[in-house]
């Protein structure tokens, strides 16, 4: 388990350079960088100006050198300085996050809530009206884009509440901040939901067939014990899967949520770097991302052996 | 003594064209759901073949005064706030819609292909490297990287083809690669290699087809992906560009501004993007259980 531990954890930081290697090239690559965008909107054309302002933010230098001096300025926390606001790249990120792991969490919730129970449901009726019914809820949250849920939820509200739930002010207390983050984290989840219920009752399914689940049946237990006491317990680690990368890659959900609901967190700022062309912004999010991502993987990884104990590491 | 002729006269064609027609009678019974997506994906075939010819107006062309006119005799679903009508637009999109989907897709399987098929069956260094490559796109969730190549490589097209191409190389080379490595150890290779055939030859000749099945699955599943991972893209605003009517830009141009006046510039493209993406998942669960038993859930 141990020498297993360290394998992965070398394989995690090795994936993560190739991942700062890559960002970095590709934001690099883009024609034209926050010099020409401002000279540009400014209408400016003063060459000098131009070369002055790109000695100052260090484009004028080698991309390697570049590279070199934002990861050793990574691994001392210096994240640089956003190139639109001037401030530390750091005092932008941060306060946007907590905002982010809010709505991904309610989402996450959302998902396993709604999506875990119906997937029993539709395990246990296989072939019913109620699986069929759940089976195509389950089909249309996967094919419904995240950011098109989120308008209809504004329409609704629109045209019943009379009122448009979007973010303006931060919400005050516990309570108004439900209310506010349960909506876009309902548009986010309902896709995540489906995933779940669909692992959940293939998985299900599978258990369900097992001699076990007979003999359980054949000593009298009840179907709740049986659904819920020995299937599902043995159904739940490919679930647990799903809930994982679902974790790790709900920021595509959420990049688009965020911008309908006007949410400020990390994704909706993505955008707004990668339009301004914000290198250190984007490269940062971008690496914040990718480490949440890898870091989830890796602790999936690990849970399997807590949840399932033939599995094991060497 | 009497010799018996073991060796079968050719198949007649019309014998071999039943044969494909009765298989696809007895799937398209045994998958009804599979049929509807079918018929889902067709529609949008047709809607981009012949948009030419069964659009009412031109889709880029503004009217000032059919602004913002609700669905009804003239305009059928309505039109936007420059006077383009809806209906035109979302017809036109189809095109985009699955020329980037279809594009993507087919880019991203070549590539994940070649990757895919050089990391299984050649193994040792070429696996470790091209498996870290994989590691490395893998990470990054796909509507994220996407975006980095899209802003990257600039609003066009082609360039958003290949922004979502890239993001999608992994899956496949995984999948291509694992059934690869079973592929390997089979008898039917080994024989091959006992004759002396070259590996490049084995790899490309009787390896290679053999992955069809599995490809086909996952090619189905990533079109559905690449069709909202441009919609996602474009109501960004960092996908296909004007004057492609695309239609996550109609969403995008409509998106809480016209919420409260004028909900059908966002109801009928949502319910484009979302009716194709349903059509591929049915197709695609459906093809999944016909050609791979094993991955059906």
């Amino acid at each position: 388990m141990g020498s297993y531990l360290i394998r992965r954890f070398f394989l995690m930081l090795l994936t993560l350079f190739g991942i700062s290697v890559l960002i970095f090239t590709m934001l690099r690559l883009v024609p034209g960088n926050i010099a020409d965008i401002v000279f540009n909107a400014a209408g400016m054309i003063d060459v000098a100006e131009k070369a002055k302002l790109e000695k100052e933010l260090g484009l004028d230098q080698p991309i390697a050198v570049q590279y070199v001096k934002w990861v050793t300025g990574l691994a001392r926390g210096d994240l640089g300085y956003s190139y639109v606001s001037e401030k530390p790249a750091i005092q932008e990120i941060l306060p946007r996050i907590p905002i982010t792991a809010k709505l991904a969490g309610l989402a996450l919730s959302f998902a396993i809530l709604f999506g875990v129970p119906l997937g029993v449901l539709s395990a246990v009726r296989q072939n019913s009206k109620l699986d069929y019914i759940l089976r195509v809820i389950s089909l249309s949250g996967l094919s419904m884009p995240a950011f098109w849920l989120g308008l209809l939820i504004l329409m609704a509200c629109v045209k019943f509440f009379n009122t448009i739930p979007i973010y303006t002010n931060p919400p005050v207390g516990f309570w108004n901040s439900l209310w506010l983050f349960s909506i876009p984290a309902a548009a986010v989840g309902f896709r995540s939901s489906a995933l779940v219920m669909r692992l959940t009752r293939s998985s299900m399914l599978e258990v369900l067939r097992q001699d076990y689940i007979r003999t359980a049946r054949a000593k009298g237990a009840s179907n709740n014990s049986v659904n819920f006491h020995h299937a599902l317990r043995n159904a739940v680690l490919p679930v647990v899967t799903v809930i994982g990368l679902e974790a790790a890659f709900l920021m595509g959900g959420l990049i688009v949520t965020e911008t309908v609901f006007n949410i400020p967190g990390v994704a909706r700022f993505l955008v707004e770097a990668i339009r301004w062309r914000d290198y250190p912004i984007v490269q940062n999010l971008v690496m914040f991302i990718a480490i949440v991502a890898v870091s989830i993987n890796f602790l999936v990884d690990l849970l399997y052996a807590v949840l399932d104990p033939r599995i094991k590491y060497s | 003594m009497a010799s018996i002729d073991i060796v079968p006269g050719p198949i007649p064609d019309t014998a071999r064209a039943e044969g494909v027609w009765s298989k696809i009678r007895y799937h398209a019974a045994a998958h009804p759901l599979g049929l509807v997506g079918a018929a889902i994906m067709g529609v949008f075939v047709f809607a981009a073949v012949f948009a030419d010819f069964i659009t009412t107006f031109d889709p880029i062309k503004t009217n000032s005064l059919a602004s913002l006119v609700p669905p009804g005799h003239a305009h059928w679903l309505g039109a936007d706030n420059m006077g383009r009508d809806i209906y035109s637009r979302i017809v036109y999109g189809a095109r985009i819609s699955l020329a980037v989907g279809l594009g993507s897709t087919f880019l991203g399987s070549v590539f994940g292909v070649t990757l895919g098929l050089a990391s299984g069956y050649l193994g040792g260094w070429v696996d470790l490297v091209i498996q870290r490559i994989v590691d490395v796109l893998q990470a990054v969730p796909l509507l994220v990287l996407a975006l980095v190549m899209a802003a990257a490589l600039g609003p066009a097209l082609d360039n958003t083809i290949v922004a979502i191409a890239i993001p999608l190389i992994p899956y496949t080379a995984r999948v291509i690669r694992s059934n690869t490595l079973t592929l390997r150890e089979q008898p039917f290779v080994e024989a091959a290699r006992a004759v002396g055939m070259s590996e490049f030859r084995i790899a490309v000749r009787h390896v290679l087809p053999n992955t069809l099945a599995p490809l086909i699955v996952i090619a189905t599943a990533q079109l559905g992906a690449a069709i909202l991972t441009e919609a996602s893209l474009s109501f960004l605003g960092l996908g296909v560009p004007e004057p492609h009517p695309s239609w996550g830009r109609m969403l995008s141009e409509s998106a809480a501004e016209y919420v409260r006046t004028a909900p059908w510039l966002v109801i009928f493209p949502g319910m484009a993007i979302s009716l194709a993406v349903f059509g591929t998942n049915l197709l695609g669960d459906a093809l999944r259980d016909i050609l791979d038993p094993r991955l059906r859930n």
